[in-house]
């Protein structure tokens, strides 16, 4: 009986560290790499083509949704916790960026590269503390992190406690002024987005992700399969921080203001969470698929007299019918309805 | 030094409150171990029932608990039905997010008709002196009354068929349904008791501090530590919880400015539930 079991258990770790060789080789090699390249550059060009300033906007808002939303698919897809503060990482990485640009002088990019290394190093601490915690006890948690983080920042006086802070609009003179700027930010948000793709789909057929996916399903067996759990999930939590926060940066330094109730706001982490659940948690197409639809809804709602001020109960009303009728989101029922397609599109 | 004590005294008041809609969270944990997240905003729905109540029929506020106790018995069955009932026995994740879900609805319909304003029910009651020092009649009266429910809810448990059932389901749901239990409408039966304890508690603190739609989420945090420190899934902890959390509000109030608070707070609750996964109070899993 017991013999069995171990046998069993073997395999079931050999099938798994030998699944990612099986998927073919070098990962350009692969038809989905292109995929994400041709949306790339479908949200590069687009918009620059036509010098569509109103579609621009549309767009940068969809590319800001999807790399926020598929940096948590990390965590809510492939590791299975939910993480109901993502949008701490979005809201220091724009007070980071905004601070180093505002008070000591920093020009753009290496503000936002020390945004998202900042972070990236704050969610490694947070992340060795609260990863203790598993299922239900780490959501709560990431719940204190965010009402936590922001009554700091509100008390905080070097970042303007509640009143937040200004930047002048001299900032954008290196960029080639200010409607250059903007177009100049499209393009970044647009190149966040697509690391953002990459790191997900880079994740999921490595190792690393298959250990992600194998803590998500059960981590108990996960961890007496040798899966380093701790290690992946605190590593998987970094790793959903980095990208948000240089958005974040972008995000803040675009609209040159930052303040608590925006870098915080709950309507973005949220819809972040919609966004995983619509698409369908744990795939890249589908996250990314769900952010543009969600962004599209959204124009539709805000336009909408009926709807303006309804924006989170729609929200909310989507999300408790996906939860309740379609766990797996748009994807599930594409690969329930065409299995052959889960082969490309991840 | 009688500032201090006072300010003590004044925390467990408050801190017996906080106790209570505690207990309404560790109540729902312990039989389906649904941590609800809708237990901020059935909080505010408390406050708003009250404010609605007492202003538009100029009743006394306190009279506002029986409606709100039993409106909010059935608003948290109404919610066992949409948001629970379909993830008993699916990944916890999916119950967070279908409560997550019902949350954001309540919130949006809340300030899409209340807005972010300030509400604040005045309640004029004599306070009781000590020293220099008057404890407000509403602090006081507020605490009486929480502990009078937990003392009910206790007795329930303890004492009736019904509550014996209940404890029974957060036990060993299996064993209960063997014996004939009807399980789900005990499931039922305790997030109505739930939320009803949630909306009692959030009356009670409506008649203390002003409050507005969005205040829930504050109060949700500090039930969140309360039942952290107090043990999930168990009441009599969570109320010794509030106890222990209004002690340490008011021992730190004199020292630092009140917005800090809350920072305070949610390191305290992160080294807890780092340091005590259990609780500091927890006794045996399923001792409801």
């Amino acid at each position: 009986m017991t013999d069995s079991l171990v046998t069993h258990d073997r395999t079931g770790a050999r099938a798994a560290t030998r699944a990612p060789s099986l998927r073919g080789a070098a990962i350009w090699r692969r038809p989905f790499f292109w995929i994400i390249a041709l949306v790339i550059a479908v949200f590069a060009a687009v918009p620059a083509v036509g010098d569509n300033v109103e579609l621009r906007e549309s767009l940068a808002l969809a590319a800001v949704y999807i790399t926020l939303a598929s940096n948590l698919n990390l965590m809510l897809g492939y590791a299975g916790y939910i993480n109901f503060g993502s949008i701490v990482f979005f809201g220091l990485g724009g007070y980071i960026c905004i601070w180093l640009v505002s008070s000591y002088g920093w020009s753009l990019w290496p503000a936002l590269l020390a945004a998202g290394a900042g972070v990236s190093v704050l969610s490694f601490i947070f992340g060795i503390g609260i990863l203790r915690l598993r299922g239900p006890f780490f959501a709560l948690s990431t719940i204190g992190i965010i009402e936590g983080v922001q009554a700091f920042v509100q008390n905080f006086t070097p970042w303007g406690g509640s009143s937040g802070i200004y930047i002048s609009p001299q900032v954008f003179a290196p960029l080639g002024g200010p409607a250059r700027a903007l177009w100049v930010i499209y393009f970044a948000f647009v190149a966040v987005m697509g690391l953002s793709l990459y790191l997900s789909y880079a994740i999921k057929t490595s190792k690393f992700g298959l250990g992600l996916l194998a803590i998500g399903q059960n981590e108990d067996a996960a961890a007496i399969l040798g899966v380093p759990t701790r290690r992946y999930k605190a590593l998987a939590y970094t790793a959903s921080a980095f990208l948000p926060a240089i958005t974040g940066g972008l995000y803040f330094f675009k609209g040159a203001f930052i303040q608590p109730s925006d870098a915080f706001d709950l309507t973005l982490s949220t819809e972040a969470i919609v966004i995983c659940m619509l698409g369908g948690q744990g795939t890249v197409t589908g996250v990314a698929l769900g952010a543009y639809l969600y962004e599209e809804l959204r124009g539709y709602l805000l336009t909408s007299s009926t709807f303006a001020n309804f924006q989170l109960t729609i929200a909310g009303a989507l999300l408790l019918l996906i939860v309740l009728f379609f766990p797996g989101g748009l994807m599930g029922f594409v690969y329930s309805r065409f299995p052959r397609l889960q082969k490309v599109l991840e | 030094m009688l500032g201090i004590i006072a300010s003590l005294i004044d925390g467990v008041l408050v801190g017996l409150v906080y106790g209570l809609a505690a207990m309404g969270l560790t109540l729902i944990w312990g039989v389906m171990d649904v941590i609800n997240l809708t237990h901020g905003t059935m909080i505010v729905a408390g406050m708003m029932a009250l404010y609605l109540l007492a202003t538009s029929l100029g009743i006394s506020p306190y009279l506002a608990l029986p409606p709100v106790l039993i409106g909010g018995f059935f608003v948290g069955i109404a919610l066992y039905w949409v948001a629970v009932h379909r993830m008993i026995g699916r990944p916890a994740l999916m119950s967070l997010l279908s409560t997550f879900a019902v949350n954001l609805i309540l919130i949006g319909v809340g300030t899409a008709v209340w807005g972010t304003a300030l509400f604040n029910v005045e309640v004029s009651l004599p306070g009781v002196s000590l020293g220099r020092y008057t404890f407000p009649g509403a602090h006081i009266l507020a605490a009486v009354l929480a502990a009078l429910i937990a003392a009910g809810l206790y007795i329930f448990l303890h004492n009736t068929r019904t509550g014996k059932a209940v404890r029974a389901v957060a036990n060993n749901r299996e064993a209960a349904e063997l014996v004939g239990i009807p399980t789900t409408r005990l499931l039922a039966i305790s997030v109505g008791l739930g939320v009803a304890l949630a909306g009692v508690s959030g009356m009670l603190i409506g008649t203390l501090f002003p409050f507005t739609v969005l205040s829930g989420d504050s109060y949700q945090l500090k039930g969140f530590i309360v039942t952290v420190l107090g043990g999930f899934g168990n009441p009599v902890g969570a109320l010794l919880g509030g106890v222990a959390l209004g002690l340490l509000e008011g021992a730190v109030t004199p020292f630092v400015p009140v917005s800090w608070t809350l920072v305070i707070e949610f390191v305290l609750f992160v080294l807890v539930l780092i340091a005590f996964p259990n609780g500091i109070f927890s006794t045996r899993r399923g001792a409801l």
